[in-house]
């Protein structure tokens, strides 16, 4: 079963990461919660509407063709089916397990299916749903539906996606699974006064006066459909993210926990950030999955594999000339040091973990721990290496990554796992020399850690994604 | 159970090299295409993971990646009159099977012929006279020429990513003037520098060059740098691990179809693979001129029916001609007689080998290495020096081909040494690292007595009769190998060396199956110009069956001194040019017999 957990506190871990419920516990409601998930339930609202049926207007969508392609490519740079679609399962008939701390939640099928999706869903319906998490039949969405981000897509890319949505998407009859939350956390009106809260209104995109306007289009991208903060801005005890827009210093300044991988700063600090990436490794990573710095892993393959590589060069440098126009909040500069390569290369093991370094990551990522270009990360200065949390290094030994297929970048090249080779002590000392050799400067990982992380161990899967 | 599945416009048999490059030729030409291999889905994870795809017992000794022979083998014999019996156990030649076929576990040699290999029978007529081929040699012209090949020669070595120091690019000498002086002209050079060569080949180099003779650095389908291909596949650097040959490459250093093509294939809507369905037999119409599909019985025993517009047969080698012969396409060949040609001109090479043993302190290191990595001469082979007062026709590189020496396989110890015992552990210990080694890889011709039949009694799992190989040592070629290797015994000897052993086939001796020599068969399905002569026209497809085309090194009319998957290559995106620019416009014969 494909999961995704939701973003935790940044450097926090919590217990329970990914919860699985038995597959028949969402069927067992608690009785107590039964009157209440009643009021509350779709079903009971497709009863009321049924009720009113002749007053309902049909859906209109404006069956323009351009239109449709055109809510299609925002769809995709929204990477609506990364959480709508399951795996194995129909384009956006939802079903997709999304792990929380209160328990297991289901997306939802948003096919133009008139009894299972929004086929009855005007286009009000469909843009408060975006903008304000309500859906048509009243209730609110759990806030792993970026809504506070959507908030901010224009009525005309609004139009585009409804249309797409009512007319680009096969519907597929599919009724969504409800949560397996235990009550009383299963109640769903607290999510009003979330919202209340933190999402108290749409916050439609407008640039600031006199910005460049590439940046702009970039904020938009990146602030609104990309919701790239949903992982990479930290969140608060409640869940929400810090802040929403690129005027905040804490905003896409490196998320917590997600599913076991630290999303990194995308701010421009040297050390933990994109500060030494210029526009162009930006875009390329986007595009393929990696570039001579870095490769995408962990939850950011899907996101480059469905969403980011469909963007268009424009959009890909808008979205790149934004993060550049973050400024970073540390004056640390990374600077290479050759002081590992010289005693590798001399045969000197004698620096902890340097043995196994040689043994295990040597053969590809080099002596000098500047991998090969495209095929091979670096690990001299690399954001993910060097990340106050270890967590994404000691999850990569344990259980390898794959890179996201792409139509330009085709090779899904892997990094096979090496839980069964290394020890918790040996994992632990090559995480901390990687760590620490070659300029990088940070924090040793016990292996304690290890053992923690090595208790979800998850090796890479033996196939890619389908293209 | 009997399946009928639904039609597609082609259908290849094989995942092997020729069976994906025609997919990915075929797809881009808009056909939708079924690709069929025998064996199961692999690839570099978690097929060649590292480190566990560096185990020799159960790569090599227990056989990975090589045909599974309770399922099916070959016969073997060595003359007409003799019995043929079951190939038990992987010895001499290694069939492939799997996704990726034999090209997953190949060494990554990449070359290309010399044009006049490619007019073999004309050209020695030409220069040497009639009477100089031998009466039972049956050696021929492919129909094809090196100006035509040469620009797919130039794609494979893109898509391959292929390692070398060409020496003369459009009529122009390139680099310092160090590739191969006997190289024809090429339109590009290759697309990655030439590897680093090991210390043994060093030493080599300059051995060959004291004794006036061309070293270069070979053509290597192991990456020397990280590469993206032109279907935007990649490649990581070779690390010299030493496990090429009989291996999956961790590294995704070593070209394979399941590296450098598969990846942008499974991006087409256009393609399908189906693994584990093995080919029985290619179906035809009732009169016997039209391929309708192919039969093929997946892993659970269930025998289907594939109707295609076109079939491609891609299998190993040998193995087409098998597949023509059980489905009833084309005469089979009669040895005595001299009639039919499927079967005909079944050919190998020639191998020879010369170590040289130094005192403890050389440090050659054999454990550093790679399968295409070598320093080699061409001085002779081909038709690079006169054959008139050798006597014999073909010839062969000679390379230091340092592979990495492992512990199973053997280690190289001199002559008079103790099978077993204190000597011989002593031997083992002074030898591993101070031995330089190379192998003169000769050409082995075509004979009438050497050739490919069903076997009269042995049947595969399957109740096919198995292929019977009817094949021997003959004296022109082993003249060949002992008059190559005597000439490199002084190169050997001028390294200074504490003893030198030759390893090189004498006069009379007979093919031996247990040893390895090489997996470099050629003939069976042969191309030409002549429908009486052979199987398959230039463009390699069949003259009896127009909408077969068989592809691989069974239509080499003769065995090269090369290896062969560099013209293999080479051959497919030549035939697949010719299908997709002349077949699918007006579909029938495109030689009129």
């Amino acid at each position: 079963m494909r999961t995704r957990a939701l973003p935790f506190l940044k450097g926090k871990k919590l217990k329970n990461l990914r919860y699985f419920g038995p597959q028949s516990s969402h069927r067992r409601r608690p009785k107590s919660a039964k009157k209440l998930w009643f009021f509350y339930s779709k079903r009971s609202f497709l009863f009321y509407c049924l009720l009113l049926a002749p007053s309902i207007a049909l859906a209109q969508p404006d069956p323009n063709p351009a239109l449709v392609t055109q809510g299609k490519y925002l769809a995709q740079a929204g990477d609506c089916t990364a959480c709508h679609t399951s795996l194995g399962g129909q384009s956006f008939a939802g079903g997709l397990a999304i792990s929380s701390p209160i328990g297991t939640i289901y997306s939802s099928n948003i096919t133009p299916d008139k009894t299972t999706g929004i086929g009855t869903w005007s286009y009000d319906d469909f843009a408060r749903l975006m903008r304000s998490g309500k859906t048509k039949q009243g209730y609110i969405v759990y806030p792993a539906m970026p809504y506070p981000s959507y908030s901010r897509i224009t009525d005309p890319d609004m139009h585009a996606l409804y249309a797409y949505f009512m007319l680009g998407v096969q519907p597929v009859e599919q009724s969504d699974r409800r949560p397996s939350i235990p009550w009383p956390l299963s109640m769903r009106w607290p999510l009003h006064f979330w919202r209340w809260f933190f999402a108290p209104g749409a916050q439609p995109f407008t640039a600031p006066a006199g910005q460049d306007a590439q940046i702009s289009r970039g904020a938009y991208l990146v602030e609104g459909l990309g919701h790239c903060g949903a992982c990479h801005t930290p969140r608060d005890l409640t869940l929400q993210e810090e802040s929403l827009t690129g005027d905040h210093a804490s905003y896409l300044s490196g998320g917590g926990l997600i599913d076991g991988w630290v999303p990194v700063d995308l701010r421009s600090d040297d050390t933990t950030g994109l500060g030494r990436w210029n526009t162009q490794d930006i875009v390329y990573f986007l595009k393929t999955g990696s570039n001579d710095k870095a490769a995408a892993f962990g939850a950011m393959g899907p996101v480059v594999h469905n969403s980011t590589q469909y963007l268009t060069d424009s959009d890909l440098a808008a979205i790149a000339a934004y993060l550049k126009s973050l400024p970073g909040s540390s004056s640390d500069t990374f600077t290479y040091d050759n002081t590992e390569t010289t005693a590798l290369d001399s045969g000197d093991e004698s620096k902890q973990g340097a043995a196994v370094y040689l043994a295990s990551c040597d053969v590809c990522h080099s002596a000098n721990g500047e991998g090969y270009r495209e095929a091979f990360p670096a690990l001299a200065g690399n954001p993910v290496v060097v990340a106050d949390n270890p967590s994404s290094v000691i999850n990569i030994i344990l259980d390898g990554a794959r890179r996201p297929v792409t139509q330009t970048s085709p090779s899904a090249l892997v990094m096979p796992t090496l839980a069964w080779k290394l020890n918790d002590q040996q994992i632990a000392d090559v995480a901390t020399f990687i760590r620490t050799s070659w300029g990088n400067h940070a924090a040793g990982v016990t292996p304690d850690e290890v053992a923690h992380l090595r208790k979800t161990y998850k090796p890479v899967p033996n196939r890619e994604l389908s293209p | 159970m009997n399946i009928n599945q639904k039609h597609v416009d082609a259908v290849i048999v094989g995942s092997g090299w020729t069976g994906m490059i025609m997919a990915k030729e075929l797809t881009e030409a808009g056909l939708k295409v079924l690709v069929l291999e025998r064996g199961p889905a692999r690839d570099t994870y978690p097929d060649g993971a590292y480190p566990k795809t560096m185990d020799e017992l159960a790569f090599i000794q227990r056989s990975r990646l090589f045909q599974d022979m309770s399922k099916t083998t070959v016969t073997i014999r060595h003359g007409v009159d003799d019995v043929a019996v079951p190939y038990r156990q992987i010895g001499a030649f290694k069939p492939g099977t799997g996704l990726g076929g034999a090209g997953l576990h190949w060494s990554g040699q990449h070359w290309r012929i010399f044009p006049e290999e490619l007019q073999l029978r004309s050209h020695y007529e030409q220069k040497y006279g009639k009477s100089f081929i031998p009466p039972d040699m049956t050696i021929a012209d492919w129909g094809v020429t090196y100006d035509e090949l040469e620009p797919h020669y130039t794609f494979a070595e893109q898509v391959f990513g292929t390692a070398g120091q060409a020496y003369r690019v459009n009529n122009q000498i390139v680099g310092n003037g160090d590739g191969n002086v006997f190289e024809a002209n090429r339109s590009a050079p290759f697309p990655l520098p030439a590897m680093k060569n090991t210390y043994s080949a060093m030493i080599y180099w300059k051995a060959c060059a004291e004794n006036g003779l061309h070293p270069f650095s070979q053509p290597s389908a192991n990456a020397s740098t990280p590469y993206t291909n032109p279907y935007g596949c990649q490649m990581g650097p070779c690390t010299f691990c030493g496990f090429c040959s009989g291996y999956a490459c961790f590294n995704y250093s070593k070209a394979s179809p399941n590296v450098n093509i598969l990846p942008a294939l499974r991006l087409s809507q256009n393609f399908e693979l189906r693994t584990e369905c093995n080919v029985l037999k290619i179906n035809l119409d009732n009169m016997g001129k039209r391929a309708t599909g192919v039969t093929y019985v997946d892993k659970d025993g269930n025998t289907h029916f594939q109707p295609a517009d076109l079939v491609i047969a891609g299998t190993f080698a040998y193995n087409n001609a098998h597949l023509l012969l059980v489905s009833g396409i084309g005469e089979p060949y009669d040895p005595k007689s001299g009639k039919g040609v499927v079967g005909k001109n079944l050919a190998y090479q020639t191998m020879a080998t010369i170590q040289a043993f130094f005192e403890p302190g050389k440090f050659t290191n054999p454990f550093i290495g790679a399968g295409g990595n070598s320093v080699t001469i061409d001085d002779y082979n081909g038709d690079n020096f006169d054959h008139g007062p050798a006597g014999f026709v073909g010839g062969g590189p000679v390379w230091c081909n340092q592979a990495g020496t492992k512990p199973i396989s053997g280690i190289p110890v001199p002559d008079g040494t103790p099978k077993w015992g204190s000597g011989w552990k002593k031997a083992v210990s002074d030898s591993y690292v101070n031995t330089v080694s190379f192998d003169i890889e000769g050409s082995s011709m075509a004979y009438r007595q050497c050739y490919l039949s069903l076997d009269p009694t042995y049947t595969d799992s399957y109740g096919q009769p198995l292929l019977r190989f009817t094949f021997d040592w003959q004296d022109n070629d082993i003249k060949m190998s002992r008059w190559i290797t005597n000439k490199m015994i002084p190169v050997a000897k001028s390294m200074n060396p504490k003893s030198i052993k030759v390893l090189v086939k004498n006069f009379g001796d007979h093919f031996d199956t247990r040893p390895y020599q090489t997996t470099h068969l050629a003939g069976g399905t042969m191309m030409g110009t002549d429908p009486k002569q052979s199987v398959v026209n230039r463009y390699l497809q069949n003259w009896d069956v127009s909408n077969l085309f068989v592809v691989g090194s069974g239509v080499f009319p003769q065995g090269l001194g090369y290896n062969p998957t560099g013209t293999v290559a080479a051959l497919t995106y030549w035939s697949a040019k010719a299908i997709r620019n002349q077949y699918l416009k007006n579909p029938g014969p495109l030689v009129s017999e």
